[in-house]
């Protein structure tokens, strides 16, 4: 039963994979519509621009309501009706932020840099070579083992929690970042996506390289990576994306604030939202910017690599 | 590709073959891989499933080394808990709101940037935008929004002359107003999932349909929804898994006061994860707490089973 949903999933995430190899994606692909444009009445068409565009500010308003409210003097803030613009800035919300209650958002950040990009780049080796093993290797009882790591993505994170921070307590690991770290440092889906990918790298190229006698491991960082990176990059965006944002597995292994990452220094204003707006805005914003910048640049990416992973966002 | 000429002849005069071979060769390549990261999955994955497993069936208490096997006690407390059975409730009444409006609005938002011609790629980018942000920060954000005097939304409503509302802070509107915040958030996925499955119905569908003289309406519901079930399907699965472990939007949102637990006003957004994370972490009643991470798990499993079912069916068109 298992199985056959994992095939489920496998099946749909092929399409995509095999399309990012052949450099256009579905989504790049319709450019079709042309037809339908001719057809369409002009006004239809600025009637559906218009109710887009009025989604698009429900979708954009809420972070320029932070970035006017992180700005605001404190009065401002209390004013009905709401100022639309800010009518004096002021910094202040945003000093406070280097010096809280409990920590400090400078710490958070770069703690959050070091751990992300860790996770990143180890994810990144183990799922390759992981990947290239599973698609391009030749050994007894692979296909078992392949489904074994799959059904692990079926399991949820609730099943493990508890028994994993038993773990780290043991390991002595609570308050430190291996606890962060070394777990995630293998991740099924990233083994399943770079398998699929490297399955589309012809095997004649490898043995090709072999003949020349090209060692494994130089084969490995000189055909398959490279000729990964599409693949690649997709898993790094996700990967980044998903670590910048956890949240409850710190939440747990974690209480020096020192150690914060931005979402659990953010977590808490959760309780004073309505007496230190000013602060929780710009704290927010100190995690919203840098991936809207890095977004603004590679969107095309972002989205690729988010609807691989299905619902995964 | 392009060596492929010259490969015979630097296999000869190359260097002389390895002892053992290319085989070997990549065997080492396949232990030095695999060992390493069997290890990683056995501790840091597979043992701590079994583990949980197990202590479901113990009352194992504050991290303590002893535990006594207790059989099925702790799924007996589950089923007469009336904290477990209103975050249930929530839960499945968190999902029943989420994803009928997940898939109707991200199906008709897909319809309508794939129709929007030339300004499609901007609205496809500021749809997605949310989906990449902190769900911490923009839980945050929402939680001034709602906020009941300062609020924009109330605000909003206040000056066009029309009665504000408590959102967070009212249980019949709490729950609500989260499941609003995460359409918000996660509706790029869907549009995006939607339009990926749009583009891949073959056009020749619509061309034969508009043949036979079918105007639109009926083209919609009997040639696209049909043919986008596989894309709906898996929408619908993952959503639900996702829903069902919801926690963060909660965590953030729905503690009203400054020290107030999360999953309040009075319980009304106390779902699974939240009750399960404070039984466990906060209680430290950790075989209870497993046994509603394998409650819920078993939950999801169901619904799997029944992906499987539906996809089945589809493939049969």
């Amino acid at each position: 039963m298992t199985s056959r949903s994992t095939q489920a999933v496998a099946g749909h995430a092929v399409g995509p994979a095999s399309a990012l190899a052949g450099g256009r994606t579905p989504l790049a692909a319709a450019e079709e519509p042309a037809l339908a444009r001719r057809r369409r009445p002009a006004p239809t068409r600025y009637l559906l621009w218009l109710l887009l565009g009025l989604g698009s500010v429900a979708m954009i308003g809420p972070f320029y309501w932070m970035a006017i409210t992180s700005l605001k003097p404190r009065q401002e803030l209390l004013a009905f009706p709401p100022t639309w613009w800010p009518e004096a800035f002021t910094l202040d919300h945003w000093r406070s932020l280097n010096d809280l209650t409990t920590g400090s958002f400078p710490v958070f950040f770069r703690n959050s840099l070091f751990v992300t990009t860790s996770i990143t780049l180890l994810t990144l080796l183990t799922s390759a070579a992981a990947g290239y093993v599973f698609a391009k290797m030749d050994f007894p009882g692979r296909d078992r083992l392949f489904w074994v790591v799959l059904s692990m993505m079926m399991i949820p994170f609730t099943v493990s929690i508890i028994p994993s921070y038993a773990l780290m307590s043991r390991l002595g690991w609570i308050n430190t970042y291996w606890a962060l770290i070394v777990p995630v440092a293998v991740n099924p889906f990233g083994i399943f996506l770079m398998r699929q990918f490297i399955s589309s790298i012809p095997s004649d190229l490898l043995d090709a390289a072999r003949i020349d006698g090209a060692s494994e491991f130089g084969i490995f960082c000189r055909i398959v990576i490279p000729l990964s990176q599409a693949a690649l990059a997709a898993l790094a965006i996700l990967t980044f994306i998903a670590q910048w944002d956890n949240f409850l597995w710190p939440l747990v292994v974690l209480n020096e604030p020192d150690l914060y990452t931005l979402p659990l220094g953010l977590a808490q204003f959760r309780g004073r939202v309505g007496t230190d707006v000013g602060a929780t805005a710009a704290g927010s914003l100190v995690s919203v910017i840098p991936v809207l910048v890095v977004y603004a640049f590679a969107q095309r990416k972002f989205i690729e690599g988010i609807a691989l992973s299905g619902l995964k966002g | 590709m392009a060596q492929v000429g010259t490969v015979p002849l630097r296999a000869v005069s190359g260097r002389p073959p390895r002892k053992g071979g290319r085989n070997a060769a990549q065997r080492r390549f396949v232990y030095a891989t695999l060992v390493p990261l069997a290890l990683l999955f056995l501790v840091f994955w597979i043992y701590p499933v079994l583990n949980g497993l197990w202590g479901s069936f113990t009352d194992w208490r504050a991290f303590s080394p002893d535990r006594q096997f207790v059989g099925l006690r702790n799924y007996a407390r589950l089923v007469n808990d009336s904290i477990f059975i209103t975050a249930l409730v929530n839960t499945l009444q968190f999902a029943a709101m989420y994803l009928p409006l997940q898939i109707a609005c991200g199906l008709g938002l897909a319809l309508a940037i794939e129709a929007s011609g030339k300004l499609k790629s901007f609205f496809r980018t500021v749809y997605f935008l949310p989906v990449v942000t902190s769900v911490i920060a923009t839980s945050l954000i929402f939680k001034w929004l709602y906020q009941p005097t300062l609020g924009l939304f109330n605000q909003l409503l206040e000056l066009a002359g029309l009665p504000t509302l408590g959102f967070l802070q009212s249980p019949s509107q709490a729950l609500a107003s989260i499941v609003f915040y995460t359409l918000w958030k996660s509706l790029g996925v869907t549009m995006v999932l939607f339009m990926a499955g749009l583009n891949g119905i073959d056009r020749s569908f619509y061309e034969a349909a508009k043949v036979d003289g079918g105007s639109r309406w009926p083209i919609f519901w009997q040639i696209t929804v049909p043919l986008l079930r596989p894309t709906t399907i898996l929408v619908l699965v993952t959503g639900i898994i996702n829903t069902l472990q919801v926690f963060e939007p909660i965590f953030i949102m729905s503690s009203v006061g400054e020290n107030s637990p999360p999953g309040g006003p009075a319980n009304s957004t106390t779902v699974v994860a939240i009750y399960q994370w404070a039984t466990a972490f906060e209680e430290l009643d950790l075989g209870y707490g497993m046994a509603m991470g394998i409650a819920l798990f078993a939950i999801i499993l169901v619904v799997t089973l029944a992906q499987s079912r539906l996809l089945k069916q589809s493939w049969e068109y």
